[in-house]
């Protein structure tokens, strides 16, 4: 007899059914997918507003079947700002990389955090410039060779990488800030519930929600997928903490 | 038997699917898509257990899981 079948894993509704341009073994589009089984799941796909970057994932509207505005580069929070206080009944969220939020977008970033905007921000880090060709980017970890240090990142001479979730978090207005990753099966169901309670926050009109990912980027760092996603257990996730940073959405910590 | 479907013109052979399978059934194919990518094939179908492991892990999206409750031995 013939046990009836079950569906138990498919792509989001809300992804449009269309190739990524992305290389492969990007993970953006892992983090693609987890907000748009978010966006499902909580049934937001016809009042959300995207804000989308520039970088990689500058074609997220090409991707997510909800409304989308292009921002310029760095300027996602500044758009989602304008866009949220002009209709506050939208769910109102940016994708950023981290060349575009913790480089060019810094000023941005820090002011709707510190004021509160009920806006979400999904930063993806991947330690390095993807689009323009693996240039040196504020999170670029020492010690990595990029185009632009072909020695690899010098802290006397660049500085440390930036940890953006805790600066984050130490701003007046952040309700909810968390650093996930997405190497692992244990990882993305983490990164999805952080995601999910970052998504809530915002609809319970609480405040500035911000999930930071650390994703991979096979092509800029020149590794093998497989060997790029072993990096991110080995080398970015002991300078990164996964973990939850704050969370004053009154529920406690919810690891 | 629990089974997983893979699109592979969607497949970009990034093999991180076959990373995280707990019974190690899925390996590169010697097809090529018209991306010109290696796919992924699913060596013993049988032994699937429709974790959705795979599916969870693939950036492209490419993978969707059918579960099968197993059935009474007749």
């Amino acid at each position: 007899m013939q046990a009836a079948e079950k569906l138990v894993f498919k792509t989001p509704d809300v992804i449009i059914d269309r190739p990524t341009h992305y290389c492969p073994g990007c993970q953006h589009g892992t983090a693609h997918r987890i907000v748009g089984e978010v966006i499902d799941e909580l049934g937001l796909a016809d009042k959300t507003i995207a804000v989308a970057s520039i970088g990689c994932s500058v074609f997220l509207y090409n991707y997510l079947n909800v409304d989308a505005v292009e921002a310029p580069h760095g300027r996602a929070p500044a758009v989602a700002t304008g866009v949220k206080r002009a209709r506050p009944d939208r769910t109102v969220f940016t994708y950023q990389g981290d060349g575009d939020l913790a480089s060019i977008g810094m000023a941005e970033i820090m002011h709707a955090a510190n004021r509160g905007e009920r806006i979400t921000v999904i930063f993806v880090n991947n330690t390095v410039y993807g689009m323009t060709g693996g240039q040196m980017a504020p999170t670029t970890m020492i010690g990595q060779a990029t185009t632009t240090c072909p020695g690899g990142r010098c802290a006397e001479r660049e500085g440390l990488p930036i940890k953006m979730a805790e600066i984050i978090g130490m701003l007046g207005g952040v309700v909810f800030c968390e650093r996930v990753a997405v190497n692992s099966v244990k990882n993305i169901a983490r990164a999805k519930k952080a995601v999910r309670k970052a998504f809530e926050c915002q609809e319970q009109g609480l405040g500035f929600s911000f999930v930071e990912f650390l994703a991979t980027c096979p092509t800029n760092w020149k590794m093998s997928p497989v060997d790029a996603n072993k990096r991110i257990a080995d080398e970015l996730i002991p300078y990164f903490p996964l973990g939850t940073i704050v969370d004053r959405t009154g529920g406690g910590e919810d690891k | 038997m629990s089974r997983i479907e893979v699109r592979e013109d969607r497949c970009k052979g990034c093999l991180l699917c076959a990373t995280v399978c707990p019974v190690e059934i899925i390996a590169q194919s010697e097809r090529f898509n018209a991306q010109g990518y290696k796919v992924i094939e699913v060596r013993d179908m049988d032994s699937c257990t429709g974790c959705a492991s795979c599916a969870r892990m693939c950036p492209d999206m490419c993978i969707t899981v059918y579960k099968t409750a197993k059935a009474p031995k007749e």
